[in-house]
Order: structure tokens, then C-alpha cells, then sequence
């Protein structure tokens, strides 16, 4: 037989509509690939293995349903995400031993499509850093390698889905992070459109910014698990009202030919790994001769995009950290006698060193006498961004970037320079300023590292359908990558 | 903004005190060399040009979101209350303020 874990998810969802595989035998099969993977791999903060297997059982007693797009398929979820009556972190000691009590809209709709969560992944404490060496409880390892960095904030999720250990994850991405722990574990991960899947439930950072999105192994995989988590939500107000396309359908309708990709010159110069910008440029050089055009484009203020992404994160974040004051939930420091000590010491205690660093940074440049020189400069650069990605969007269907100017760096390096890591953010962030889509796809391995190289294909607000479309026919031009040996 | 960002220490502990966070001296010297360093390349936007520039402050393409007046189930007393670290049953409990 087959060795489940290493279908896709598409693969998978059709056998057990089929019957060919139950739900009960491929939790199985993924709860001994957790259980063979994650000493080495610590991508998961909490197994649930019983009440997976529970779950598998009843759905194989109901059996099959078409309607049920996720039918007995096994994912992880990322610890930001809140999970009803099951521990729920942030990757932060400040909620050690919270409980939601009630699920993120996104685990709602998973569970409602018949998937099987088995447990939450590991990530940046707040889902702030670019590796997951910011998560209070573990550091994630990169199955291709366990040196090195899996990527972050949703580097959990990637790693997971990377080793083998569950079909799709769900992760969120608020400068980069889906698609840049998609890049350096070698996955398929989808950034949405702001407000196009509901953020109910997610715990917030920057709110203006987040957006939940998927991290799998295949293109179809990451439509199938969108089309269903994507829709209005009345609970969160930024979520768009609009109909949701039909993204599954467009799938391998897409065609390079005649489409046209645009190269911003500012994401191809000196800042990238030649191995990264390699890869990139060779797969393009496939797109291009199965008839795509190559456009030269240009987004100017890119050089401004680190600097006003992390004054407008930073602000956000000190906002909504703010709810964590030990009194509603959370931890709470001992031998308290007043309330101000409750709050300066429970939150202390709490948070961690980066954490720590952007909740000052926040209320620093939202104080009075920085605010107009810092966040709302900030907040007229990030029109300036948008526009130029509106701008250049006029001239192709698509933007190609690589997502990261490296592959996966060794655990520690630039664990001392936070400046540093924010500047590893560079190609990623400026997407979520400008509110856009963003696809990261596989496209080779580096010349240098052996290690994955990812591209991100960059498209118009709500247009997933074109953008998942032309990413299915590109991920077909290539050559897979293959799996990590572990 | 010309100048080299400064970050002094008590700068550092301005910013704790508006974060109600407490930093000891070994953190107040390390977040003054790294704020120094990351306030220091944030100031280079001040060569933008924005005269004019109108801020934008979220991307959501649909504004002016209210809902209908109309009374909905909201979160149960016992619900709102199951994470508390201290509550007496019908409230957060905190340290006598008055």
C-alpha cells in the first residue's frame, strides 16, 4: 500500500470519498508520522490524538459526503488560531493553559468541511519573528535539514506539513508569515486578500495587516482548503462581503501562454542570494517559454517598505497587546497588592524579549511628540506602496518576487540582531501593506544550499481564482522539488 | 531627523512604563542599543516625500460596516469567565482599587 502521508491532500480527499482510505486510517497513518518526526522536527505545541481519532471514527461511521470538501482529511492549525475547549498559546507563556471557548471562524469552517485537526503548530511568540526561535516552548526545525530555521511565524505549520505529518495547515501571515516558511520548507503557502477569510478568532497582532491563510503541498491543495475558509463573517468587520469565486474550477484552465509576468527590478538586484535569484530567474525562463511574457516593473518604495511595515506592526501590536493584563485571561503574576503591579508584572513575566520589544516600539511611535513623525508617516508611505503595486498591476497579470533573500539560515544567527531579522522580511511585507494576494510556489533548490528556494507570485485584491490558476500551471511547468528525507 | 538616533536608557524605561512592562538594567541596555539601531533605520522614511499624501490605514475596500439594532446571543456569564485567573462566580476579581 501506499504510503498514505505522502499523497497530497487532493489525493487523499478522493480516496476517502471513495472509501479507499477512512478517516481513521489516515489519522493514523499521520499520528505515526508525528509520532516518528517530531523529536526531531518539534513543529506541534499540542497533539490531540484522541480526540482526532475520535473524530475519524465518527466521521467514517457517517461515511462519505460529497459536500463535505475536507472529509476525514488530517490538518494542523497554527496556535493563533483559537481552537474550542483546546489549549491555545500564541507560543506565549502569557496564555499557557488558555482554553477558547469558542473556535476561529477559519477551525469552524475546516471542522464544518469534515476536516480532522490533529494539533497546533508551533510558532513565533504573537506570531512575531521570521523562524519560530521567538516561540516561549520550542524551536521548530526545517525537515530538510535540521539545522536550520523553518521559517516563521507560521514555521510550525510549514514544517508539519513538510514532514509529512498532516495534508494542510493553516497559518496566518501578517509580513511574510505563510509565505515565507512555505519558501523555506519547500511548500505551497496562500497569503489571501485582506478580508477575505474572517480573522474571528485569530489573536490578533497587526490587525490591519493579518490574514489567515493555507500552507500545503500542492497548488489544488491550498485552493481546496481557501474555498473553504474564505466567505463573509460578520464577526470580524473587515471581512469582505462579496461572493466567493469558485477557485477549484478555474484549476488547469490557467495557461502561461500569453500571460504576463511582471519583474519588479527592486526584488531581483544585489539583495537576494544568487542561488535564490537563480531559481527564481530559471523559473521564469520555463514560464517563458511555454509563451509567458516577462514585464520589467518597477515598485520604487520598496526601499521604504521594512521601516513603514514595522512602525505600523509595532503600533497595531501594542494596541492589541494590550488586552493581556492578567485579570479576564491569561496568566497572572503571584503576591500581587495593587492593580498596577498586576498588570506591569503579569505582563513581564509573560511576554518574551521580542514581544517585549515591539509593544515599546509600538507605544513609542504612537506617543505624543513621534506619532506624526513616525505612524502616520508610515501610514502615507504604506498609500505610496499600494499605489505602486496597483500601478504596476496595470502592466502584467501577475507580480513574480522571490519571497525570502535566503534559504533557511542556521538556528541562531541572527537570533541577536533584531534589525537584522526584520530586514530578511524585505520581500514579503510590502503585500500585506498594499492588502494584495500572495502565492509563494516552490521553484527549485539552491545551487549552493540544496535547500528549497521559493517564488511569490503576487496578484489584484480578490483575485485568487487568476492568481491560484496561473500558479497551478507554473507549479506544472516545473520540476518537482521532492520531500525532505527524514 | 538628521542626526544619529540617541536611545538612552531612560528613554528605554519611558517606553516600559507606557507598555506596563518592567525592564531591568540588563534589558534597558540591550533594548537601548537595539531600539537606537531600529529607530534609527525607521527615521530614514523621513526622506519620503508624502506632502499630500493621504494616510492609509487599512486596505479593506468596504467601509461603514454597521449592523442592525437587534439583540443577539452574546457569551454566557460562566463562558466569559472560564479563563480568569480570579473571578467570584459573576466577576473578574482584581486587587481593591478604592
Amino acid at each position: 500500500m501506499t504510503d498514505i502521508c505522502s499523497l497530497t491532500l487532493t489525493e487523499l480527499a478522493g480516496a476517502l470519498q471513495k472509501k479507499e482510505i477512512s478517516a481513521v486510517q489516515a489519522t493514523q497513518a499521520c499520528l505515526e508520522r508525528i509520532a516518528a518526526t517530531e523529536p526531531k522536527i518539534r513543529a506541534l505545541l499540542c497533539t490531540d490524538a484522541n480526540g482526532a481519532l475520535d473524530r475519524a471514527r465518527a466521521l467514517d461511521k457517517l461515511g462519505p459526503d460529497a459536500s463535505l470538501p475536507l472529509f476525514g482529511v488530517p490538518m494542523t492549525v497554527k496556535d493563533a488560531l483559537c481552537t474550542k475547549d483546546f489549549p491555545t498559546t500564541a507560543g506565549s507563556r502569557i496564555l499557557e493553559g488558555f482554553r477558547p471557548v469558542f473556535d476561529a471562524f477559519a477551525v469552524e469552517r475546516l471542522r464544518a468541511a469534515g476536516a480532522v485537526i490533529l494539533g497546533k503548530s508551533n510558532l513565533d511568540e504573537f506570531a512575531m519573528g521570521s523562524t519560530t526561535e521567538n516561540s516561549a516552548f520550542q524551536t521548530t526545525r526545517n525537515p530538510w535539514n535540521t539545522d536550520k530555521v523553518p521559517g516563521g511565524s507560521s514555521g510550525g505549520s510549514a514544517a508539519s506539513v513538510a514532514a509529512g505529518q498532516c495534508f494542510a495547515s493553516l497559518g496566518s501571515d501578517t509580513g511574510g508569515s505563510i509565505r515565507q516558511p512555505a519558501s523555506l520548507c519547500g511548500c505551497v503557502g496562500l497569503k489571501p486578500t485582506y478580508g477575505s477569510v474572517s480573522r474571528y478568532g485569530l489573536i490578533a497582532y497587526g490587525s490591519s495587516l493579518d490574514q489567515i491563510g493555507p500552507l500545503a503541498r500542492t497548488v489544488e491543495d491550498c485552493a481546496r482548503v481557501f474555498s473553504v475558509i474564505a466567505g463573509h463573517d460578520r464577526r470580524d468587520a473587515t471581512s469582505d462581503p462579496r461572493p466567493v469565486e469558485d477557485v477549484l474550477s478555474s484549476l488547469g484552465c490557467g495557461s502561461l501562454k500569453g500571460a504576463r509576468l511582471g519583474m519588479p527590478k527592486e526584488f531581483f538586484g544585489q539583495g537576494a542570494a544568487a542561488e535564490v535569484r537563480d531559481a527564481c530567474e530559471s523559473a521564469l525562463r520555463a514560464a517563458s517559454r511555454l509563451g509567458a511574457e516577462l514585464v520589467e516593473v518597477s515598485l520604487p518604495h520598496t526601499r521604504a517598505a521594512v521601516a513603514t511595515y514595522y512602525i505600523i506592526a509595532m503600533a497595531e501590536a501594542s494596541s492589541n497587546l494590550a488586552r493581556f493584563d492578567g485579570v479576564r485571561y491569561g496568566r497572572r503574576a503571584e503576591n500581587i497588592h495593587d492593580l498596577w503591579e498586576l498588570y506591569v508584572r503579569s505582563r513581564s513575566e509573560g511576554f518574551g524579549a521580542e514581544v517585549k520589544r515591539r509593544i515599546m516600539l509600538g507605544a513609542y511611535v504612537l506617543s505624543a511628540g513621534y506619532y506624526d513623525a513616525y505612524y502616520r508617516k508610515a501610514a502615507q508611505v504604506r498609500s505610496l506602496i499600494r499605489d505602486e503595486y496597483l500601478a504596476a498591476l496595470e502592466h502584467c497579470d501577475v507580480i513574480c518576487a522571490p519571497v525570502s533573500p535566503e534559504t533557511a539560515w542556521n538556528i541562531g544567527t541572527h537570533s541577536d540582531d533584531p534589525l537584522r531579522m526584520y530586514l530578511m522580511d524585505a520581500y514579503t511585507l510590502s503585500l500585506n501593506l498594499a492588502g494584495l494576494p500572495g502565492l509563494s510556489l516552490p521553484v527549485g533548490l539552491g545551487a549552493q544550499s540544496g535547500m528549497p528556494v521559493g517564488m511569490q507570485i503576487i496578484g489584484r485584491a480578490f483575485g485568487e481564482v487568476g492568481l491560484l490558476a496561473l500558479g497551478h500551471a507554473l507549479e506544472h511547468a516545473l520540476p518537482s522539488i521532492g520531500a525532505p528525507q527524514l | 531627523m538628521a542626526d544619529k538616533k540617541i536611545v538612552s536608557r531612560d528613554d528605554v524605561l519611558k517606553m516600559a512604563d507606557l507598555s506596563r512592562l518592567r525592564v531591568n538594567e540588563e534589558e534597558q541596555k540591550i533594548f537601548a542599543g537595539q531600539f537606537q539601531d531600529i529607530l534609527g533605520y525607521m527615521d530614514t522614511l523621513a526622506s519620503v516625500d508624502t506632502d499630500g499624501i493621504e494616510p492609509l490605514y487599512s486596505t479593506a475596500l468596504h467601509t461603514g460596516v454597521l449592523r442592525d439594532d437587534v439583540v443577539a446571543a452574546s457569551l454566557a456569564r460562566k463562558k466569559a469567565l472560564a479563563n480568569a485567573p480570579q473571578s467570584n462566580g459573576e466577576c473578574f476579581v482584581v486587587p481593591r482599587i478604592v
